[in-house]
């Protein structure tokens, strides 16, 4: 059943402009800090040779670009979550869920599976670009691994996030501007306040602190931990509003 | 038995009680009309029979499963159609009707003969490959129907389905409703009272959140035939001689030669004959019925001027 609600999701996407349109501009955009960071690479390639324990392509190209992706769909994301629960609510079709056979929680499951599908379509591609590297040189497969992993989570993050501030309005526009404000204070976070000191709380809710060293080949448990507390946690909420409007209508 | 059984259901909205200890049962072969003026609940009860809504007091039972315990059970047993029907704009009718077997969990190989059945009752055989958001509203409002009974349930539910249609089409899903009406039990709610007299044969008016009313048509018919009638005489008998007769028991008379009588018990036939004996040349008798109209009227507009009465 909630394979059913995420391939629908999944559909009507690609049904609409939408989900072609950022899939054709991420890749645009992300292609051109490609051949810029390569080219940066083979700029001071000569000199890295020399030194000892050089940086290698894959800290040099694929680990600023997933940077960049990664906050090109911090504010690409809300666009796409924007109207996961607010549309149907706005349309009447959440009518039809809610008279269906199946519990709430599959619902907001189905929904967040259907967009991590997206997403998923959308890493694969965005890897396609450090993957053909390998045709001339070597990577580090398992850094390449560690930040495609890190920009799934931090995506998930986004689409978890982005589902609750969709289930509590009828507008779309509103999710998609609170959702945004959201993701951006939690990105920003960790520059307020005393800045860099590691043991601040500001520090440690900051999505930045957890998502850099993803990205730059580092698997730490604490981070995995925060991603997945932080899906956990807006998914309960959403599950938990659904509930409350069925209650107080 | 009995399809839904509802106990003293309650529904606030804030502090105002949208719903007031509404109960009642369906039973199979049922088509019931559900009545009410703008605002006095009718579409709030449809959404807490269809689990839209959880109520703040009372139970639902949907063929004994208590909706609030067992919502699964209790659902797959309802087609609804809310009063907006919920259309995915941008799928065609075949993909839509498919989306909607799956959330009903009708098995894999049963999906296109379950989708078939559904297009050929609501007239969508042609329709298919389109997309619902390029159908006329009519046709969007077929769409609505064929997926409140594409799992056959043994209860549907329809909120004012023949809003926005035209008269053929109005007909066409009246015929429909009345054919649906011979295996499932369907609850039509409306406030259009001519359908409910062309299909429905129980009748419930709820009026500010209490039902007010509930009979069924053949009771209603039988009341109607009897009591008021307008009749115009060429050779009117005094008054007084009126009210010995056929049991009249009050005359008010319009111009020389038509009279308003009201008798207690008496056709129209009763009166015929009497007019014939006598000799008065009748020449036009209209029975003035009583109708679904001004019982609607008398239970959802009488309460309205007695509050205004008061200070």
């Amino acid at each position: 059943m909630i394979l059913n609600i995420a391939k629908r999701e999944l559909r009507s996407m690609f049904l609409s402009p939408l989900a072609w349109t950022v899939l054709a501009v991420t890749q645009l955009i992300l292609c051109w800090i490609f051949f810029s960071q390569l080219d940066v690479f083979f700029s001071i390639q000569k000199e890295l040779t020399s030194l000892p324990n050089a940086p290698g392509v894959t800290d040099l190209v694929t680990a600023p670009l997933l940077e960049i992706a990664s906050v090109m769909l911090l504010m690409i994301s809300p666009l796409l979550t924007m109207r996961l629960i607010s549309e149907e609510r706005r349309n009447g079709t959440l009518t039809l869920l809610l008279s269906s056979p199946i519990s709430i929680r599959e619902i907001v499951l189905g929904k967040f599976l259907g967009i991590t599908l997206f997403y998923l379509i959308l890493i694969a591609m965005i890897s396609l670009m450090p993957l053909s590297l390998m045709m001339g040189t070597e990577l580090d497969l398992g850094k390449l691994a560690s930040g495609l992993l890190g920009l799934l989570l931090l995506l998930c993050a986004f689409a978890a996030a982005g589902l609750f501030l969709s289930s509590l309005t009828a507008n779309p526009g509103v999710a998609a501007i609170s959702t945004f404000g959201l993701l951006l204070l939690l990105w920003i976070l960790e520059r307020s306040g005393d800045a860099g000191s590691t043991g601040s709380i500001f520090t440690y809710l900051s999505l930045t602190h957890h998502i850099t060293p993803l990205l730059r080949g580092i698997v730490n448990t604490t981070d995995l931990a925060y991603f997945a507390l932080f899906i956990i946690t807006f998914l309960l909420l959403t599950i938990r509003q659904m509930d409350a409007e069925r209650l107080q209508g | 038995m009995s399809l839904i059984t509802v106990n003293n259901l309650v529904r606030y909205y804030g502090h105002q009680r949208a719903v007031d200890d509404i109960s009642f049962t369906l039973k199979t072969g049922d088509i019931l009309g559900f009545l009410g003026p703008n605002g006095a609940g009718k579409s709030t009860t449809m959404k807490m029979l269809s689990g839209n809504l959880a109520p703040n007091e009372g139970e639902i039972y949907i063929c004994n499963f208590d909706l609030l315990d067992q919502p699964k059970q209790a659902k797959s047993e309802i087609g609804y159609l809310p009063e907006q029907p919920p259309l995915y704009k941008e799928m065609t009718v075949d993909e839509y009707l498919a989306y909607c077997a799956q959330l009903h969990n009708i098995e894999k190989q049963l999906i296109s003969d379950a989708i078939k059945l559904a297009k050929t009752r609501c007239g969508l055989m042609e329709t298919g490959r389109r997309l619902i958001g390029n159908l006329s509203k009519g046709y969007q409002q077929r769409v609505g129907i064929a997926q409140a009974i594409i799992h056959s349930p043994k209860i549907i539910i329809l909120d004012e389905p023949t809003v926005g249609l035209d008269p053929n089409q109005i007909h066409e899903i009246r015929d429909l409703i009345v054919e649906l009406g011979k295996e499932h039990g369907i609850i039509l709610c409306t406030h259009i009272l001519p359908e409910v007299e062309a299909v429905c044969n129980r009748v419930q008016i709820i009026n500010k959140g209490k039902l007010v009313y509930d009979a069924n048509m053949d009771d209603l018919l039988a009341t109607q035939a009897k009591g008021l009638h307008e009749i115009t005489l060429l050779h009117p008998p005094s008054i007084e001689q009126l009210y010995g007769t056929a049991e009249i028991n009050k005359v008010e008379q319009l111009n020389k030669n038509t009279f308003m009588v009201h008798t207690t018990n008496r056709t129209a036939e009763d009166i015929v004959h009497a007019a014939v004996a006598n000799n008065w040349g009748l020449i036009k008798v209209i029975p003035h019925e009583r109708t679904l109209e001004q019982i609607f009227v008398d239970l959802t507009l009488g309460d309205e001027k007695l509050s205004e009465a008061k200070p």
